[in-house]
């Protein structure tokens, strides 16, 4: 259970004087599912690497009262926050068994680091399940399709009850039907915990976001529902605008500052 | 890997479900090849080979411990530890400043022979006297390899230095340790290093017999490595290392520093190497900085190399092959050996990375891709 959300206060990144991440104030609500969307290079991406501690950034990123900057990656990530990257790594070479396995031993003790595994750890068994693995948990991840290596990547953050998921384009490459598998398994894990999900795909996002942030240029454009962010004039200029319904143009709603 | 596959679907699993057993030749396979290999080693090969056979063999096992670390370190960790001729010396030479002074209290002396010849004072050099102690030499064999691969693998991979980057950097510590030892002719016998070794714990080495209780400590200190080895292999920790040879920033992602992970293989590798130099000194008489320098710490990785550096019995069985082949062809062909040895690393890792000992698996695919007809046969 997630008592807290993620706040995000003044974050910037830059490199070599490109600013990638431009002031993002952001604030998620425990147990949301929140979709970043934005155009390429809005610094979707790079505010994600950010929170986890893959990039050096300035600002303040709380989660659970706890201050995520300056903490390395594998520090973070034993605070509770995991991620995926846009292409699947799963380690090809193990088992999806071991992969789920591996995922839920972080803190583990020497002593049983040095012993073979017995038997099928209760978090694993239910990782196997909520995300459909179950029978396939002898295969070498290798082997698995595109979408069964992104839900094993999901179910390797849900082993280590995970509060936070960061998932970077989950569906990207995927069927229509995967879509619709991995859109469920999302609204299934977000409550408990909370999930940010960068996505191109708007039909995705229409679909399942709880709730949307529009990044554009390292700055936070829009926010709110879908139907808000979808009425922004502002956000279909910049991104939706091309192909959007006319009348939704009229509805010129300003943004609402971040609270 | 023999899996009794689960009926797809959802199969009630009850939660700590050990695994199902596996078929009865599965289970006594690996326990079966390791008592076959303990009978070949300490049973056959003392009753068929000569003294002088047996003596090179021991050898062999010295280049083969040292395969079982790279078997981890590379094979599993994919650390490319180009430089293990530093271990190998640490503990060679640690061994052998212990039996030189041991041969030099014999004779009544206080200095190893090499002192009183090349030595600039009368008094042994103050890092040379704890080694007259047998319990600390031993340690020492052990503990010097392991604690400067510690310090080293600290820095190394915090700083996430991998790869190519990582080979380089440990063969040139091996040529810097090789560089300085020649240079500190007084106290470590410079080029020709600490040679002509007589006794063994009390023990004279002139006596075959003597040397036959050498091969057999040798022999079994591989074996009593390889089962570790083994049980490292299978553990999670096993599991954990292969994770990170495939994909480190992912392990990092899930909680762990893969830095620490890769550094106990690191660690346990050198040790490995440090425990088969010690063994090679009384094995074969000698330690000197040609023997741990940049040539012979390729040589350590070709054996694994060529064996299957990810497969524990393909590494050490390639040790040892290697090694035969070199001293046979070498006596022959000294000139041919470098390069034959040269060729067989580029092949191995090149076009058979997985050794010989993948050979089998590498041919049946190839011969069922090319000839449906025998697909499903094997």
């Amino acid at each position: 259970m997630s008592g807290e959300g993620l706040t995000v206060r003044g974050l910037r990144v830059t490199f070599d004087g490109f600013t990638a991440v431009d002031g993002v104030d952001l604030d998620i609500l425990p147990g949301d599912l929140r979709f970043l969307i934005g155009p390429n290079g809005a610094g979707k991406t790079t505010l994600v690497d950010a929170v986890t501690g893959l990039v050096r950034a300035s600002g303040s990123v709380r989660f659970g009262g706890e201050e995520l900057l300056g903490r390395p990656v594998h520090r973070v990530a034993r605070l509770g926050i995991g991620r995926t990257f846009q292409t699947a790594t799963v380690f090809e070479e193990l088992t999806v068994l071991q992969n789920l396995d591996i995922a839920a031993g972080a803190g583990r003790g020497p002593l049983t680091m040095l012993r073979r595994r017995k038997g099928v750890p209760e978090e694993v068994t239910r990782a196997l399940e909520t995300t459909g693995l179950t029978a396939l948990r002898d295969r070498p991840a290798g082997v698995l399709a595109h979408g069964q290596k992104q839900w094993l990547e999901i179910g390797m953050l849900l082993v280590k009850d995970v509060r936070l998921l960061l998932l970077d384009e989950p569906v990207a490459g995927m069927s229509h039907d995967e879509r619709e598998a991995t859109g469920r398994l999302l609204r299934r894990i977000s409550g408990d915990r909370t999930v940010v999900v960068i996505e191109h795909d708007m039909d995705f996002m229409r679909s399942f976001a709880r709730s949307v942030s529009v990044l554009h240029a390292g700055k936070v454009l829009s926010e709110g529902s879908v139907a808000e962010v979808q009425a922004d004039a502002r956000v279909q200029e910049v991104y939706l605008g091309r192909a959007s319904e006319p009348e939704a143009q009229a509805a010129a709603v300003p943004v609402p500052e971040e609270a | 890997m023999t899996t009794t596959t689960p009926p797809a679907g959802k199969t009630a699993t009850k939660p700590p479900v050990t695994e199902p057993p596996a078929p009865l030749l599965e289970r006594f396979r690996v326990p079966g090849a390791f008592l076959l290999g303990a009978l070949l080693l300490l049973g056959i090969a003392p009753l068929v080979l000569s003294d002088f056979r047996l003596n090179l063999l021991a050898k062999y096992l010295c280049y083969a411990i040292v395969a079982v670390g790279v078997s981890l370190a590379w094979g599993r960790g994919g650390l490319l530890v180009l430089g293990q001729g530093v271990f190998f010396g640490l503990g060679g030479y640690a061994m052998a400043m212990h039996l030189k002074l041991a041969d030099a209290a014999v004779t009544g002396e206080t200095l190893p022979d090499f002192m009183r010849l090349y030595g600039t004072g009368d008094a042994l050099p103050w890092w040379w006297k704890p080694f007259a102690n047998p319990a600390f030499a031993l340690a020492m064999t052990v503990l010097l390899p392991m604690a400067v691969a510690a310090l080293l693998g600290f820095f190394v991979f915090r700083r996430r230095v991998r790869g190519a980057y990582f080979a380089i950097l440990s063969q040139a510590l091996a040529a810097a340790f090789a560089i300085w030892l020649v240079g500190q002719q007084a106290t470590t016998g410079g080029t020709n290093g600490l040679t002509d070794i007589q006794g063994f714990f009390g023990y004279d080495l002139g006596d075959p017999v003597n040397q036959r209780m050498v091969y057999v400590i040798v022999a079994a200190v591989l074996l009593l490595l390889m089962a570790a080895a083994r049980q490292l292999f299978v553990s999670r920790y096993g599991e954990l290392l292969v994770a990170v040879r495939d994909s480190e920033e992912r392990v990092r992602f899930l909680g762990y520093n893969p830095a620490n992970v890769k550094l106990v293989a690191y660690v346990v590798a050198a040790g490995m190497a440090g425990l088969a130099g010690a063994l090679f000194v009384p094995a074969v008489g000698i330690i000197s900085p040609a023997l741990i320098g940049i040539v012979p710490s390729i040589g350590f990785v070709i054996g694994a190399a060529v064996g299957g550096r990810a497969s524990l019995l393909g590494a050490v069985v390639g040790a040892i092959a290697v090694a035969w082949t070199q001293s046979t062809l070498s006596d022959a062909y000294p000139a041919a050996w470098t390069y034959l040895q040269g060729l067989l690393f580029v092949v191995a890792v090149g076009f058979l990375p997985g050794g010989l000992a993948s050979l089998v698996t590498v041919l049946r695919r190839k011969r069922h891709t090319h000839d449906p007809a025998t697909e499903g046969a094997a």
